[in-house]
């Protein structure tokens, strides 16, 4: 019997009004467009979590379903952003540039105000140069479809190079730590051609823009949100299909798939593909809203914090990944924002900054160890007594 | 040349008759410094030389303590009969006056009575030379060091005579070869006798110190000449440069006319924009509008407008530059003027260079083994738990950090560094043993069927011990210091040289190595737990208890991280990150090398070592793209050997 994609999947439209109805509520209390109450530092932040949550389904589905621990996502967010960042500070540097310029006697050549923005972006690290990565930074469009194609095409061939080999398990996480960890290093250098561990910066600004940052933030955020929507909408429709079964199958057991005659090897860098360029739209929108991108931010450690909102909002089910990513990353906001009250306990002070990924730590392995569906295992104990009733009935 | 001769003979006279200094008053000093009574007073730097020279050469065992005195601005003259003393003070208006020759006090005067010589420091750097010659003889051993070291430090072509005298009265032996070297040195710099200056070069040809090297680099200095037409006669060409070729391209080459005079500068692109907005007139400069110049065209077309005009000179572009490369000849000259002496020493240079590079090799090996070794010890206690159990544990370098806070923690009760560092070894091992065999029992045996489960769980324990060791130690580097026997370095010569903690790295890599093959092969333990990797339920059955076993093992390789732990803070900074900066390479040693093998991981320790020292030695300027040209790398090699280099075969390797 076929049934229609939302018959198999009721969390879609349910999450779909959840996140338009949240999405309502915060333009309804914002500065810029609505009665005020939550201030743009906090839409900022939680538009930054909604990107957090596309890339956490994007984890889910690589991990979750098709049994992949990929402790390299990150990097291809980091790329996404590091590609969008290139055009924000290049056009708003031109633009700076050619406004000053304006000021002098003489109208100045295009080559002396290439000149100019090269010396403005690349005098930190002691450059005056483009290199040649910054060929197509003058041209958005051009630079949104790199937000897609360079991780995109990183991934096709890393992953290529790791599943041709039949790389899997815990070998291919420690090969994916060791490319996000190759890439950091590498932007690091000075000579990188992306301003070494000064990264790209001011990148809130959108150029030719006059909008005051309260409008700006709701603008990004209702792009997070419906990028979060159809983010959703695209991976519930991937893995509910066949694709999906043969991904689940892939988890479950690899060699009885190959045996079956599909080629897994393919469907595998399909989907770890797939799921990078999600991956890199997140990072897309998150690095404009945070408005600073530096190799620190694609260190390691930063993919295996994804790792674990995954599991903690429970993977296997998407609406885990959205739930883990947004609880844990607003409670590490809170937490380490200084806005937890610290517990005096008369001989010590816990102080939430630095106990705070003790915490954490610890409840990560008491999840791994005591409630392995997460967060969403809570859910789960809600329809199945639901289910239950109906079935007596 | 001869003066000085004659002047380090007299030296050696002087010494020689030094001990018996009651015969060498009969001549003294007095009446030579009367004799340049004027020119002392005078004190110019001008006309000091002679006056400097004589004191110096007068044979006089008294000589060095009036030059030394003279530059210690203490000697005086008495007004009244213009005689020098030595001043030495008794309170702000009195001062006791010695006589140079008889070494006895002449009475105490007041002080408006007597004159002080104040030589300025050109001078007193005249005295200094001087004096060397009596320090290079001085019967004190350390004062004969320090005079060599000073001419070491800035050699001069006036020390050699002295140095030369002093060589033969050279009873130490040491610095009788010291001073050997020295004058070879100083030879090839500074001798006026070309031949001399050959046999000299040809001595110290292959010598590795870096003091040759540093002697011969200055003689084949260049500097870029120019002349017109060919090139003039009597100058040490050392190549003749074609503008357009090599790193000599036509701009250098008219930028080299410009410096030297013989063209007019070239124009700018800021030239010219800032000649045409000194000259804009009413809205346009040269008949061109404002708004127009935006373009280069634009604005040597105004620019050649204003240049008719007569308001700004001709313009000197481009085209400007050909016609006076051709009429000139550009070369580059040797500063030395001789040209046998620059053959020589770029010959004798060439020589060294190649010994020198044959023995960086030796040096790079050694650098890449003590790497090697490094990487092996921190990665060796993952090879137990990940290689022999199949456990991950994110964790590794966690207690690596433990063990080297540990030792830290030891080094504070304990003050005698070698004694804590003997101390901190076991309880290192003890600390991290305990942790380890605690993870075991409450984490990773609950995982046992799920690997990557367990690397999450562990990465958790691995978040919390970092934080908690910044907690409890805060956020700056703590100081694991080495014993003093461990300070300084083995070096073979001035290119080969190797640290003793590193070498102690080393040896404390193989005994792990011995240890590890010991258990593993002679011990029961050993048995039980190959036992329980092949099979781990016909073990049981065997009467071995897995759980035990498993809780032993995992407790061994965390303790020999901690031990890891303690030798890599010896030399690495001590901070909560120490354990997270080695995690990645240990997982990369242990999977190139291949899982369950300890020869692989010695085999990974050794290629990630080696390697990563080979691309830092092609690019020693940046080790960030070392390493990430040595993952990249890991990651193609692992597409080869998806196993490892030794990979395992049959029933061992499992699935």
């Amino acid at each position: 019997m076929k049934r229609s994609f939302i018959a198999k999947n009721p969390s879609v439209l349910i999450f779909l009004a959840i996140l338009a109805l949240f999405t309502l509520l915060i333009t309804v209390m914002s500065e810029g467009f609505g009665v005020g109450g939550i201030s743009t530092s906090f839409i900022k932040t939680l538009g930054k979590t909604l990107c957090l949550c596309l890339i956490a389904l994007a984890m889910d589905v690589i991990w979750g379903y098709t049994g992949i621990l990929s402790l390299g996502h990150f990097a291809f967010f980091g790329l996404g952003g590091y590609m969008i960042g290139m055009w924000l500070m290049y056009e708003r540097t031109r633009l700076i540039v050619v406004d000053s310029l304006a000021q002098a006697e003489i109208p100045p050549t295009d080559g002396e105000v290439i000149d100019a923005i090269g010396n403005q972006i690349f005098g930190v690290v002691g450059s005056s140069d483009f290199p040649l990565i910054w060929a197509f930074a003058d041209s958005l469009m051009i630079q949104l479809m790199l937000v897609v194609l360079v991780p995109g095409l990183l991934a096709l061939v890393f992953g290529w190079l790791a599943f041709r080999s039949r790389v899997t398990g815990v070998y291919l996480s420690i090969l994916t730590q060791a490319m996000t960890l190759a890439l950091a290093l590498y932007l690091f250098q000075n000579d990188s051609g992306l301003r070494g561990n000064n990264g790209l910066s001011g990148l809130q600004n959108l150029p030719g823009v006059t909008a005051s940052q309260d409008h700006v933030s709701l603008w990004f955020f209702w792009a997070s949100a419906a990028a979060l929507g159809g983010g959703y909408v695209l991976c519930a429709w991937l893995v509910s299909g066949k694709f999906g079964s043969v991904l689940r199958a892939i988890r479950d057991n690899e060699a009885r798939v190959r045996f079956l005659g599909y080629s897994v090897e393919m469907y595998k860098l399909v989907i770890f593909t797939l799921t990078a360029c999600i991956a890199a739209i997140a990072g897309a929108l998150y690095y404009p809203q945070a408005g600073i991108i530096n190799p620190a931010e694609i260190a390691p450690i930063a993919s295996i914090y994804l790792a674990v909102w995954v599991a903690i909002g429970g993977r296997g089910r998407l609406y885990g990944a959205v739930i883990g990513a947004a609880f844990v990353s607003l409670l590490s906001t809170w937490f380490t924002g200084g806005q937890a009250p610290d517990i005096n306990l008369g001989f010590y002070t816990i102080k939430w900054v630095d106990w705070w990924l003790v915490l954490l730590g610890l409840s990560f392995v008491l999840v791994t160890l005591f409630a392995p569906k997460g967060i969403g295992g809570l859910i789960d104990i809600f329809t199945d007594r639901r289910a239950a009733k109906e079935a007596k009935q | 040349m001869r003066q000085y001769l004659l002047a380090g003979l007299a030296v050696l006279a002087a010494c020689l008759i030094s001990p018996d200094r009651s015969s060498a008053q009969d001549a003294a000093i007095q009446p030579i410094l009367q004799d340049h009574q004027a020119l002392i007073v005078k004190s110019s730097r001008k006309t000091i030389a002679p006056v400097i020279e004589a004191v110096a050469s007068s044979g006089l065992p008294q000589a060095q303590t009036v030059l030394e005195v003279w530059a210690a601005k203490n000697m005086w003259q008495r007004k009244e009969d213009g005689l020098f003393f030595i001043g030495e003070r008794i309170d702000s208006k009195t001062y006791a006056l010695i006589d140079f020759d008889s070494g006895e006090a002449v009475g105490e005067f007041v002080k408006k009575d007597l004159k002080q010589i104040k030589p300025n420091s050109g001078i007193r750097a005249l005295i200094g030379t001087a004096l060397v010659q009596f320090q290079l003889s001085d019967p004190n051993t350390e004062a004969r060091r320090a005079a060599l070291l000073s001419i070491e430090r800035d050699p001069e072509a006036s020390l050699l005579a002295p140095l030369r005298a002093s060589i033969e009265g050279e009873p130490n032996a040491e610095l009788k070869a010291q001073k050997q070297r020295l004058e070879r040195l100083l030879t090839i710099g500074y001798d006026t006798n070309e031949a001399a200056r050959l046999t000299a070069i040809s001595d110290m040809s292959g010598d590795l110190g870096v003091d040759v090297r540093a002697t011969l680099n200055p003689l084949l200095t260049t500097t870029r000449e120019v002349a017109l037409g060919a090139v003039p006669n009597g100058v040490n060409v050392a190549q003749v440069l074609q503008p357009g070729q090599d790193d000599f391209d036509v701009i250098t080459a008219y930028n080299l006319l410009v410096d030297k005079g013989l063209a007019p500068a070239l124009h700018t692109a800021d030239d010219v924009r800032l000649a045409l907005g000194e000259h804009i007139d009413g809205g346009s400069v040269g008949g061109v509008p404002v708004a127009q110049l935006n373009t280069e065209p634009a604005r040597l077309k105004a620019y050649a407008a204003l240049a008719e005009a007569g308001a700004v000179p001709a313009y000197v572009g481009d085209n400007a530059i050909n016609t006076p490369l051709e009429t000139h000849v550009f070369f580059e000259a040797y500063v030395e003027p001789s040209q046998v002496v620059t053959d020589a020493a770029a010959q004798a240079l060439k020589d060294i260079e190649l010994k020198v590079g044959l023995n960086q090799t030796l040096d790079l090996t050694l650098d890449a083994l003590s790497l090697a070794s490094i990487y092996f010890l921190a990665a060796i206690g993952l090879a137990i738990t990940f290689g022999v159990m199949g456990v991950i544990n994110m964790a590794h370098g966690e207690f690596i950090m433990m063990g080297a806070y540990t030792g830290y923690v030891v080094q504070q009760l304990i003050p005698d560094h070698t004694v804590s560092i003997i101390v901190a070894i076991p309880t290192a091992f003890a600390v991290t043993f305990a942790a380890g065999v605690a993870m075991e029992r409450l984490v990773i045996r609950w995982l046992q069927a799920r690997p990557l489960e367990t690397l999450l769980a562990t990465f958790g324990i691995s978040i919390a011990l970092q934080q908690l060791a910044k907690n409890i130690f805060g956020t700056q580097a703590r100081p694991l210091t080495a014993p003093g026997w461990l300070d300084g370095a083995w070096a073979m010569n001035d290119v080969v040289s190797i640290s003793y903690i590193r070498i102690a790295i080393f040896i404390l890599a193989l005994i792990f190595l011995g240890v590890f093959l010991y258990i593993m092969k002679r011990t029961r333990l050993g048995l039980e737990t190959r036992a329980v990797t092949q099979n781990p339920r016909m073990a049981a059955s065997m009467g071995i208890n897995p759980d035990k076993v498993n809780m032993l093992t995992f407790g061994l390789g965390s303790g020999i991280a901690g031990i890891a732990g303690v030798a890599i803070g010896l030399f690495a900074k001590v901070t909560s990150e120490l354990g997270s900066d080695y995690i990645v390479q240990s997982f990369m040693t242990v999977v190139v090398g291949g899982v369950g093998n300890i020869w692989g991981t010695l085999a990974g320790a050794a290629m990630i070592g080696f390697l990563q020292k080979g691309i830092e030695w092609m690019n020693p300027s940046n080790t960030l793209a070392a390493q990430t040209y040595m993952i990249i790398f890991i990651i193609i090699f692992i597409q080869f050997r998806p196993r490892g280099i030794i990979a395992l075969k049959g029933r061992a390797a499992g699935d």
